[in-house]
């Protein structure tokens, strides 16, 4: 039995390495920046989760002592992980629409049709104009 | 067996963390750099519990905790002073 969860602890450990080094080659391969965005959040998350899985596995068979608390920064990544994408895109759409010294990576979407991409907190009002005004 | 896999992880995470040292330097956009930063907290994240697997040591959970905290922050602030020019107003 031991044999298995040691297999299963090793396996856990590698699926999470293997996804964390996925997540930063999508991070320098990928084209541009909304692009780059999924590498990370996902895949990184994912490989953080396996090294928590496996060290909650590893502590209770080998330890000696069974708790969740790894848990904890499992759950608080994955709470914190789409906010701070969300943060970093509106930093990126308003370095690029507002500001207009981001690169010219992919075109984005087009926006809905009463409002431009929000970034300032007035409902993309001044983006709209500006894209109407050009 | 298991500490083939905890070596064989640890050198995966180093060269992610490589990668991300590219994206970092490379940018070209000021989002970029903030994105690289994030993912390297993570994988230090990870990298710190697989040494405390390597190690049998219960220690580095809490400097992983804390690096989560304090990851998290930063890069909201990063990106808080990119869209407003300020961190607290």
């Amino acid at each position: 039995m031991p044999i298995v969860l040691d297999l299963l602890i090793a396996l856990l450990i590698l699926t999470g390495g293997a996804f964390a080094l996925i997540g930063s080659w999508g991070l320098v391969r990928l084209p541009s920046l909304m692009m780059r965005l999924h590498g990370p959040t996902k895949a990184t998350t994912l490989g953080v989760g396996g090294c928590l899985l496996a060290s909650m596995l590893h502590f209770a068979v080998h330890g000696g002592r069974w708790s969740a608390h790894e848990l904890l920064i499992a759950l608080f990544l994955f709470v914190t992980a789409p906010i701070s994408a969300n943060m970093i895109a509106k930093a990126y759409l308003h370095r690029r629409n507002v500001l207009r010294d981001a690169e010219e990576g992919a075109p984005l979407p087009p926006a809905p049709p009463h409002a431009g991409w929000a970034t300032f907190g007035d409902g993309g009002t001044a983006a709209k104009r500006d894209d109407q005004g050009r | 067996m298991i500490e083939v896999a905890v070596t064989i992880a640890l050198g995966c995470l180093g060269l992610a963390m490589a990668l991300n040292l590219v994206r970092l330097l490379r940018g070209p956009t000021a989002a970029d750099r903030i994105l690289a930063l994030d993912t390297m907290v993570i994988n230090a994240i990870a990298f710190i519990i697989l040494f405390g697997i390597g190690q049998m040591s219960a220690i580095s959970f809490e400097a992983a905790l804390l690096l989560a905290m304090v990851g998290f922050v930063g890069t909201v602030a990063y990106s808080k002073f990119l869209l407003r020019g300020d961190i607290v107003e």
